[in-house]
C-alpha cells in the first residue's frame, strides 16, 4: 500500500523517468524478440518485422502500463487541473470576478467565524466551566448588585447546593511606584476562588485557606502578563514583594497565560479579600461579587431556588440593611458572554448570508459560462470524451475556483482579524478577555475548508447537472440556443430574485442598527457632553479632618477653575455613564417604609449640575455655603420624583438614609431633569444628590473631578492632572477623558457601533453583488434575445417599447425581490430585537428606505442593458443569425 | 489467439507468478515460455504482459533487476518473492477449486 502510493507518486513527479524506464523495457523485450527469432532462422529483416508487428504500438504499450498504476487517474486529473486553471486564465475577467466575490464572502464568514470560535466554541479556562455560577443580588434598581460581605457568609454557611461559593471585588489596588501611587487593575477574591474556578498557578501556589484571614501576611497571585510586562519574567518573582493599596503584599504566584476571568478583567493583582476593612464590617455595605461551583447532580434552577430561599431568609432577618434585596445567579458563560452571544450569532448569520449571495453570483456567472461552452462540450462529446470526463471537467474547474477563493479568503480573514481587533476600544476589549484567542486556529482552518468544500460542490454541480447527456447532441445545433436560453433565464431570476431577498434583509438589519446607534449616541443623558472632561483621582493615605477635605476639595475648585479655557469645576463621587452601581436605601420620613427603595446616590459639589448643564425641574440647586451647620438639604431626579411622590411636590419633603446612617434627615430643595448614571441604553433610575460639604469624604477615598471647558480638553485635561498632584502629591490621576468620548466608547455604544458598521459592510457588499448579478440577468438575456428584438423592432415595435419590455423584466424581479426580501427581514429582525435601542424590528421608514434604496439600484442595473436592447439595428440584430 | 487481458487480468499474474517459481527471467523470457509450455495457446504480447509486471512489482510480489542477458545484453530481469510466492500458493488452490467445481458442473 505505502509502497504503492510511493512509486506512484514518484511516477507522476517524474513522468520522463518513467516513459523512458518503460521504453527501456520495451526495447529489450523487442530486442529479445528478435534475437529469438533470428535463432530460429529468420533473416534479420524478417525478425525485425515480425517481432515489431507482435508487440504493437509502443505508445498503446505504455498507456497501458501507465493505466496499471492507480496514478493514471491522478495524471487525468493533473491534466484537468491544467486545462481549468488554462479556462479560468483565458477569461481572467470572469475568474477575477469570481475570485473577488467569493474571497469577500469567505473572508468575511471566516472572520466572524473565528470571534464566534473564541467567544462561543473554544471552551473557558476553567473546569468544567457549566458548573459554575455567579451570585448577585437583587435590589429594586435591577438584578445584578453587589453583596455585603457578611450575607456573602450567610449564603456560605446556608446553601445545600454549592460545593463551593467565594466571592471576588473587583476594584483596583494603588501600587507604590517610585513616581509615587499608581493606580493598578486588580481584584480581591476570597482564598478558594481559583480552587473554585479549577486554576493552578503556573508558577508558585495558590492561596491556602488562612491567607484571606486578617491575622494572615498579604500575599497576592498576578496575572501571567503582569508577570511578563510589569516584572520582566523572571523565575524569582515568588517571594517579592510590592506595597498594594498601602499593604506590603508578597508575590506568592503566577497565573497561567490561557486564564481570565471576565467579570473582574482587567486584572493584573489577585490580592485577598479579608474582613478588615470598615465595609466588612457592615451588612449594609455591598461590595462583592459571588461565584459558585454547584454541587453534582444540582441543576441550575434547584441551586438559583435556594440562593433565592436564603435571600428571602436575610431580608427578613436584617430588614434595615437587606429590605427588598435578594439573590440572583447567572451561569457564569452567560455572565461572561451574555452581551456579545446575540451579537456574534447575528454578525455570523449575516456573514452566512454574504456568503450566499456571493455563491448565488459566481453560480451565475459559471452557468453564463456553461452556455457559452455548450458547443465546446457538445464537440468533446462527438468527438468521443465520455459524460462522466466532461462532468470531471467541470468538477475541476468548480474546486479550483473554490480552493483558489478559499486560500484567498482566509488571507483577507487574516487581515480583516486584525484590522477588527484594531478597532475594538482597549477598555472593551479588556472585558472580552476571550477575544484574545481570536485567530485562524484548527476550528477556523476547519471552517475555511467546510466553506470552501461547500462551494466546490456547489460551483461543480451546477453546471455539471445542465451539461447532461441528452444535452449535448442538441448541442451541436444551432436552434437550441434559444430554448436553452430562455431555461437559463428562468434559473438565473431565481437566483437574483434570491440575492436582492437577502440583500434587502441585510439592509434592512444594517439600517435598524445604525438607526439604533444614532439613537443611542444622542439619547438625552440630561447634561451637555459637548466640552465636559473627567478625570478620576485617588489615593492610599488617609490623612486629615472632615474640615480638612472639605478645604482641600475647595482648593481644588480654587485652583482648577483658575486654569485658562476652564469654565467650571466640579467634584463628584462618580462621573455619569458609568456602570450605574453606588446605590443607597432610602425612607421618606413620615411615612412607613416602601419596597424597593433603594436608589443611586451621589455627592457632589454645589456646582455639579451648572457644570453638567442639568436641567432643573423645580426648586433649586445647591449653594456653596451649604455646609454641616446648615439644614441636611437633597436634590432628587424626576425619575425618584415619578416613582415615590407621583402626583405630588417633592420639594419640601424630607427623606433619610435607611442604612445605619442615623443622621438628621434631609430636606428635598430641588428635581433635576434624570441624569444619565448608567450605560447610554441603559433605564433611567431613581437618583439623589447630596453636597458633599454636608457630606465630606477623605481624598483617599477617591472622586471624579468634571470640569467644562472653552478649548481642547486634553491640555485642559493634562494641566489639571499636574494640578492636583501638586495640591497632594500621595493622590494617583487616572483616566483622563471627555465625556463625549466616554459616551462614544461605552460598551453599550461600542457593541452598537460594532454591530452597524459590520452589517452595514456586508449589506453594502450585498446590495452590490446583487445589483450586478441583476445587470449579469439582464444583460445576458438581452444578449439572448437580440435577434428577437430586431424581429420586433423591424415588425415597427417602437424603442420605448423595448424599453418597457427589458425595464418591465427587470423591475419584476426586484419586487418580487423586495417583497421577498420584505417577508424574511420580518422573520431576520426579530433576531436584532435584542440589540436594537429605541428603534422597533418593524421599523417602517427603514423598511421604505431599503426599498427605495433597493429599488433604484434595480433600475440602475437594468438601465444599461435596456438601452443596448433599444439601441439594436433590426437589419444587424437579423444578419447576425 | 486469445487476448489476455480480456480473459482474465488474474489469470495472466498467476501465469507469470507460476512461471517465475522457477528461475528469475525477463519480459521476453515469459512471454517465451508461456507460448511453449501452452503450446502456443497463449501468445502474450507485451502490452498486456508488461501491465501485468508492473502491477506484480506494484503489489511487491515480484522484484525486478537490470541484468546481462545470455546475448550479453541489458534487461530487466524479475524474481518472485516470499509474498509473490505465498500468493501463487493461494491463487493457484484457489484456481485448482474453481476448476474442479466448474468441471463438476460441466459433467454433472
Amino acid at each position: 500500500m505505502f509502497k504503492s502510493l510511493v512509486t506512484g507518486l514518484r511516477a507522476l513527479f517524474r513522468r520522463e523517468r518513467r516513459n523512458a524506464d518503460i521504453q527501456s523495457e520495451l526495447d529489450c523485450f523487442l530486442q529479445a524478440s528478435i534475437d529469438d527469432k533470428l535463432r530460429r532462422g529468420l533473416s534479420s529483416d524478417q525478425a525485425v518485422s515480425a517481432a515489431r508487428a507482435e508487440i504493437g504500438s509502443a505508445e498503446t504499450v505504455r498507456i497501458k502500463v501507465w493505466s496499471a498504476g492507480w496514478e493514471s487517474a491522478a495524471d487525468a486529473l493533473l491534466q484537468d487541473l491544467r486545462f481549468a486553471v488554462r479556462q479560468l486564465r483565458k477569461n481572467p475577467g470572469f475568474a477575477a470576478t469570481a475570485i473577488l466575490v467569493l474571497t469577500l464572502g469567505i473572508g468575511a464568514a471566516v472572520t466572524i467565524f473565528s470571534f464566534v470560535d473564541a467567544a462561543l466554541i473554544q471552551p473557558l479556562p476553567y473546569a468544567q466551566p457549566s458548573r459554575l455560577a455567579i451570585v448577585y443580588e437583587s435590589n429594586t434598581l435591577g438584578p445584578h448588585f453587589h453583596l455585603s460581605y457578611l450575607d456573602w457568609l450567610d449564603y456560605q454557611r446556608r446553601n445545600t447546593v454549592f460545593t463551593s461559593l467565594e466571592a471576588f471585588a473587583n476594584y483596583g489596588f494603588m501600587l507604590a511606584t517610585p513616581d509615587g501611587p499608581q493606580p493598578v487593575h486588580g481584584t480581591r477574591v476570597t482564598a478558594g476562588f481559583f480552587r473554585t474556578l479549577g486554576v493552578s498557578p503556573v508558577l508558585g501556589r495558590d492561596f491556602r485557606p488562612d491567607d484571606d484571614q486578617p491575622a494572615a501576611p498579604f500575599v497576592a497571585l498576578i496575572s501571567y502578563s503582569a508577570w511578563l510586562h510589569r516584572f520582566g519574567g523572571g523565575r524569582n518573582i515568588i517571594g517579592q514583594t510590592v506595597t498594594l493599596s498601602g499593604n506590603v503584599t508578597s508575590i506568592i504566584g503566577v497565573l497561567p497565560p490561557s486564564f481570565h476571568f471576565a467579570p473582574a478583567e482587567p486584572s493584573e493583582f489577585w490580592g485577598t479579600e479579608r474582613p478588615d476593612g470598615g465595609c466588612e464590617k457592615v451588612r449594609g455595605c455591598h461590595n462583592l461579587i459571588g461565584l459558585a461551583r454547584l454541587r453534582p447532580g444540582v441543576g441550575f434552577a434547584a441551586a438559583l431556588a435556594d440562593a433565592q430561599r436564603i435571600g428571602l431568609q436575610l431580608a427578613q432577618q436584617y430588614p434595615g440593611d437587606d429590605h427588598g434585596r435578594g439573590a440572583t445567579m447567572d451561569p457564569l458563560v452567560d455572565a461572561i458572554l451574555g452581551s456579545i452571544r446575540p451579537l456574534l450569532l447575528m454578525l455570523l448569520a449575516g456573514a452566512a448570508l454574504l456568503l450566499l449571495i456571493a455563491a448565488i453570483n459566481v453560480s451565475s456567472l459559471l452557468l453564463v459560462r456553461t452556455e457559452r461552452r455548450r458547443r465546446e462540450m457538445a464537440v468533446r462529446g462527438a468527438l468521443g470524451a465520455s459524460s462522466s470526463r466532461l462532468v470531471s471537467q467541470f468538477l475541476t474547474e468548480g474546486i479550483a475556483l473554490a480552493v483558489f477563493a478559499g486560500a484567498l479568503g482566509l488571507g483577507f480573514a487574516f487581515l480583516l482579524i486584525r484590522l477588527v481587533l484594531g478597532l475594538i476600544p482597549k477598555d472593551f476589549l479588556d472585558t472580552m478577555p476571550y477575544v484574545r484567542a481570536v485567530g485562524l486556529n484548527a476550528h477556523v482552518l476547519a471552517f475555511t475548508a467546510l466553506v470552501t468544500l461547500i462551494a466546490a460542490i456547489i460551483f461543480s454541480l451546477l453546471p455539471a447537472l445542465r451539461v447532461s447527456h441528452a444535452d449535448l447532441r442538441d448541442g451541436l445545433q444551432e436552434v437550441s440556443r434559444g430554448a436553452s436560453g430562455t431555461v437559463w433565464r428562468r434559473f438565473g431570476s431565481n437566483l437574483v430574485i434570491a440575492e436582492l431577498a437577502i440583500a434587502m434583509i441585510l439592509l434592512v438589519g444594517a439600517g435598524l442598527l445604525g438607526k439604533s446607534f444614532y439613537r443611542l449616541l444622542h439619547v438625552d443623558t440630561g447634561l451637555n457632553a459637548d466640552g465636559l472632561a473627567t478625570l478620576d483621582v485617588s489615593g492610599t493615605i488617609k490623612t486629615g479632618t472632615e474640615p480638612e477635605w472639605i478645604s482641600f476639595e475647595r482648593r481644588i475648585h480654587a485652583e482648577l477653575g483658575a486654569l485658562p479655557g476652564v469654565a467650571s469645576v466640579s467634584i463628584t463621587e462618580q462621573a455619569p455613564l458609568g456602570d450605574g452601581d453606588g446605590s443607597s436605601n432610602f425612607v421618606i420620613v413620615g411615612r412607613p417604609p416602601v419596597d424597593h427603595n433603594e436608589v443611586i446616590i451621589r455627592d457632589v459639589s454645589a456646582g455639579y449640575f451648572s457644570t453638567l448643564q442639568a436641567r432643573l425641574v423645580r426648586g433649586r440647586f445647591f449653594a456653596d455655603d451649604e455646609d454641616q451647620s446648615r439644614q441636611r438639604v437633597v436634590v432628587i431626579n424626576q425619575q425618584l420624583a415619578k416613582l415615590y411622590f407621583p402626583g405630588e411636590d417633592p420639594v419640601g419633603q424630607q427623606i433619610a438614609m435607611e442604612d445605619g446612617d442615623q443622621k438628621s434627615p434631609m430636606l428635598v430643595i430641588g428635581v433635576v431633569d434624570t441624569i444619565q448614571e448608567g450605560q447610554p441604553d441603559a433605564a433611567p433610575q431613581a437618583a439623589m444628590y447630596r453636597p458633599r460639604n454636608q457630606n465630606p469624604s477623605p481624598p483617599n477615598d477617591g472622586f471624579t473631578v468634571v470640569l467644562r471647558t472653552g478649548q481642547s480638553e486634553s491640555s485642559v485635561l493634562s494641566e489639571a492632572a499636574s494640578a492636583i498632584h501638586a495640591a497632594n502629591p500621595t493622590l494617583a490621576v487616572s483616566d483622563p477623558g471627555t465625556m463625549l468620548q466616554k459616551l462614544y466608547d461605552s460598551p453599550s455604544a461600542t457593541l452598537h457601533r460594532a454591530s452597524a458598521w459590520m452589517v452595514g459592510s456586508f449589506a453594502a457588499l450585498a446590495l452590490l453583488l446583487s445589483v450586478v448579478g441583476l445587470y449579469g440577468v439582464v444583460a445576458y438575456s438581452v444578449s439572448l434575445r437580440t435577434r428577437e428584438i430586431g424581429v420586433r423592432m423591424a415588425l415597427g415595435a417602437q424603442r420605448s417599447t423595448v424599453y418597457r419590455m427589458i425595464l418591465r423584466e427587470a423591475g419584476g424581479l426586484a419586487m418580487v425581490g423586495i417583497v421577498l426580501g420584505l417577508a424574511g427581514s420580518l422573520a431576520a429582525t426579530t433576531l436584532l430585537g435584542k440589540l436594537l435601542f429605541q428603534v422597533r424590528a418593524w421599523d417602517v421608514t427603514t423598511l421604505a428606505a431599503v426599498s427605495i434604496v433597493l429599488a433604484i439600484a434595480a433600475l440602475v442595473a437594468s438601465f444599461l442593458p435596456a438601452r443596448r436592447a433599444a439601441s439594436v439595428d433590426p437589419t444587424e440584430a437579423l444578419h447576425a443569425e | 489467439m486469445p487476448e489476455s487481458s480480456d480473459l482474465v487480468q488474474g489469470t495472466l499474474e498467476m501465469l507469470v507468478l507460476k512461471t517465475l517459481a522457477l528461475d528469475p527471467m525477463h519480459g521476453y523470457g515469459i512471454a517465451l515460455r508461456l507460448e511453449q509450455v501452452s503450446d502456443g495457446v497463449f501468445r502474450i504480447n507485451p502490452g498486456s504482459l508488461l501491465p501485468a509486471l508492473s502491477r506484480l512489482e506494484r503489489a511487491g510480489r515480484i522484484k525486478a533487476e537490470w541484468r546481462a542477458t545470455e546475448n550479453n545484453r541489458r534487461a530487466r530481469y524479475y524474481q518472485l518473492t516470499n509474498r509473490g510466492r505465498k500468493a501463487l500458493a493461494e491463487e493457484r488452490a484457489q484456481w485448482d477449486r474453481q476448476i474442479s467445481a466448474i468441471t463438476r458442473i460441466l459433467e454433472a
